[in-house]
């Protein structure tokens, strides 16, 4: 690779560049000239999405709105109506996400609003769109209040942290797990998933024998490997995510401590986004997600199989998050006849509507929120890869809503 | 485990990290003290040699792509003297800065767009997989191989610079560049060597430290921050500053981990502002200038 390759990649980028600019434009323009109401049956549908496009949450960004595009592929038009993303980039700043939600809102003039990878963001928006009384679709932060606050106009198609830690920490306790070390990043989600999870551990019984919270980012967790060590409990729960989770998994194996305690944790600690960088590391690892991969139903095989086709990779827990999103949004619009103006019907539409969703059974709570199966999946190698298998199901469970 | 065998531990991982940084902050500081110039690509190279290790070990194997690895990045770092750094060094340290800024910018960009936005990353070889013993402490076997690496390649740096030819030449070359060329060593392919050579250094920490830190787009100007802030602390241009104060950082850091929980992501900023205001020059100043 030398620097010929480096140029053209250069050149390559500024090209791509240019386009989205020229595209950004263009957009600008079609949203000056267009305005007024969206009263004639052939106005276009208009769904905000706000999704991180660059920085580290990039990939999960694409991967929803791919998800929702294996939707809106089969569902080009609703009640005659053409349905158009029009995205805007959520970065991995709070402050951004919420701007763009806005930019959105009142320069966009979409009629729907999903997105938000990141709690803080999802929040922001919640305070947002409660005065714009627009209809708003969480397709991933998880962060317990967003459907607790009970605002009418908040969904939610991923789930709540309490879900993905509760009810794990209960089932290692009734497994006959006696003693965990728990640690997790060092931020309001960290604090969140772990608080949930020793609640859920040690009602059930279990023995909290030791606690540590790294900052996020940390580079050595070697520090925490020995604090395990010398805690010596029959297992680890832990809640890390992108980076952090590599480095913790491929650390904890190269310490050794996965010959004698078995690493637990929510379904980011070895996710598809982590997965291949950790390799063998992962091997063992338990984990508690309302999806896995490898889940056994037509509705599964068959989304898979369509994101595989149109995407060309494999579909990740975020895709289906998207692809449910998009479900939600579509399936309540052609339920109004494509009517966005009616913000009251549309809620009501959007809360019957029935998924189909390649996770497994779900419906949404009183709250907006999924009641949905948790998976305890065990990450194996399979057919040369590595993969979550399914060694048991937690069905319907449904977030305490307060 | 007892409280000692704990703080053992702690010191050896320690160790091992801080010696990590001191392969990286080697290479950092060998440019600076030849150029006057911080070479803040430094980080981009670290990275890239993360990122063409991993394409590379499926195929050839963790040792040989390490050698590889190496040296594909010393090529891409003699491609960039020759075409991009050369034709500054007769121009202000500015335009030089500058030109290394808007490297580590391109990098990261083509490394993304090249490798994807995913984070990556490195089996250790079988042989140093699993927990290795040392006096009853117990350390990954990995990190003490990059104990003993580290530790080597200190060794015969300074064998290198101090007690060779042409390491009296680059010692020369730093204090004063014009009486060397008028001697009749060409300056321009020392300083050639040296850039290159420390991109080598920054290739092999790269590599060395991808079954632990993982690679991603973004790690190059994380570590360049710490590397710097070795650098700072050592001396600027000071190889024997470079050293300690990477160990200093490494052990420090570890330690503050593990007693200082709550202060674990200040710790080598307050380090760092203690040392610099007791010795504003660095730990150990820099020997030739």
């Amino acid at each position: 690779m030398g620097t010929a390759e480096g140029a053209s990649a250069l050149r390559k980028f500024l090209g791509a560049t240019g386009i989205a600019m020229f595209s950004a434009f263009t957009l600008l323009l079609v949203s000056c000239g267009g305005g007024g109401g969206s009263e004639g049956g052939d106005e276009p549908i208009r769904v905000g999405v706000v999704l991180p496009y660059s920085g580290v949450y990039a990939q999960l960004g694409e991967d929803i709105t791919d998800g929702m595009n294996v939707y809106f592929e089969e569902n080009k038009e609703i009640a005659g109506r053409p349905v158009e993303l029009v995205r805007e980039d959520e970065e991995a700043d709070p402050q951004v996400g919420v701007q763009a939600a806005r930019t959105l809102i009142e320069r966009e003039g979409v009629d729907i609003l999903t997105g938000a990878v990141a709690t803080p963001t999802a929040y922001g928006i919640i305070d947002l769109i409660e005065r714009e009384q627009m209809p708003f679709v969480i397709s991933n932060a998880l962060g317990n209040d967003a459907t607790r606050r009970g605002v009418e106009y908040v969904f939610r198609t991923s789930g709540s942290s309490w879900q993905v830690t509760y009810p794990m920490g209960e089932y290692l306790a009734e497994e006959g797990v006696e003693t965990i070390f728990v640690s997790a990043a060092d931020y309001a989600a960290g604090q969140e998933m772990s608080t949930d999870f020793k609640d859920g551990f040690t009602s059930a019984g279990g023995e909290v024998v030791g606690e540590a919270y790294p900052p996020l980012g940390t580079n050595d967790y070697s520090t925490y490997l020995t604090e395990i060590r010398q805690a010596d409990p029959e297992g680890s729960w832990s809640f890390f995510a992108g980076t952090d989770a590599v480095r913790f998994v491929q650390q904890y194996a190269q310490s050794g401590l996965k010959e004698n305690t078995t690493l637990y944790g929510t379904g980011n600690l070895v996710d598809s986004d982590t997965l291949e960088a950790q390799g063998e590391a992962a091997i063992g690892a338990q984990t508690a997600l309302f999806y896995a991969s490898t889940l056994d139903t037509p509705e599964n095989r068959e989304f898979r199989e369509k994101f595989q086709q149109q995407f060309d990779r494999p579909a990740s827990v975020y895709a289906v998050q998207g692809y449910d999103a998009a479900w939600l949004i579509g399936e309540a619009l052609k339920a109004t006849d494509g009517n966005t103006e009616d913000t009251d019907a549309l809620i009501e539409a959007m809360e019957n509507v029935e998924f189909q969703s390649p996770r497994g059974p779900m419906r949404l709570d009183e709250n907006h929120n999924p009641v949905q199966n948790i998976y305890i999946r065990e990450a194996r190698r399979q057919g040369g890869e590595i993969r979550n298998v399914v060694i048991d199901t937690i069905e319907e469970v449904q977030d305490p809503g307060q | 485990m007892g409280e000692i065998q704990a703080l053992a531990s702690h010191l050896l991982n320690g160790l091992a990290y801080g010696l990590l940084l001191f392969i990286l902050a080697a290479g950092l500081s060998l440019i600076f003290g030849m150029m006057d110039v911080i070479n803040l690509s430094h980080g981009s190279f670290f990275m890239l040699a993360g990122f063409i290790g991993v394409s590379l070990a499926d195929d050839l194997g963790f040792w040989l792509a390490l050698l590889a690895t190496v040296g594909i990045v010393a090529a891409i770092g003699l491609a960039v003297e020759l075409t991009l750094l050369r034709p500054l060094y007769n121009r202000d340290h500015l335009d030089q800065i500058l030109l290394t800024f808007g490297l580590a910018l391109v990098i990261e960009d083509a490394s993304e767009w090249i490798f994807g936005s995913t984070i990556q990353s490195l089996g250790v070889p079988a042989a140093l997989s699993g927990n290795a013993s040392l006096l009853g402490v117990s350390i990954p076997a990995y990190r003490l191989a990059v104990i003993a690496v580290g530790l080597l390649l200190g060794a015969a740096l300074y064998v290198l610079l101090e007690k060779t030819r042409v390491g009296a030449i680059i010692r020369a070359g730093v204090s004063n560049r014009e009486m060397v060329s008028a001697l009749g060593f060409n300056i321009t392919a020392i300083f050639g060597g040296v850039f290159v050579f420390g991109l080598a250094l920054a290739a092999f920490a790269g590599f060395m430290s991808a079954p632990i830190l993982g690679v991603y787009a973004g790690l190059d100007f994380e570590i360049l921050i710490l590397t710097l802030i070795v650098v700072v602390i050592g001396g600027l241009g000071s190889l024997t500053g470079a050293f300690w104060a990477s160990l200093l950082i490494g052990i420090t850091q570890i330690l503050g981990q593990a007693y200082f929980p709550d202060l674990a992501a200040l710790v080598i900023y307050i380090v760092m502002a203690a040392v610099l205001l007791v010795r504003p020059q660095g730990l150990f100043q820099r020997k030739y200038a």
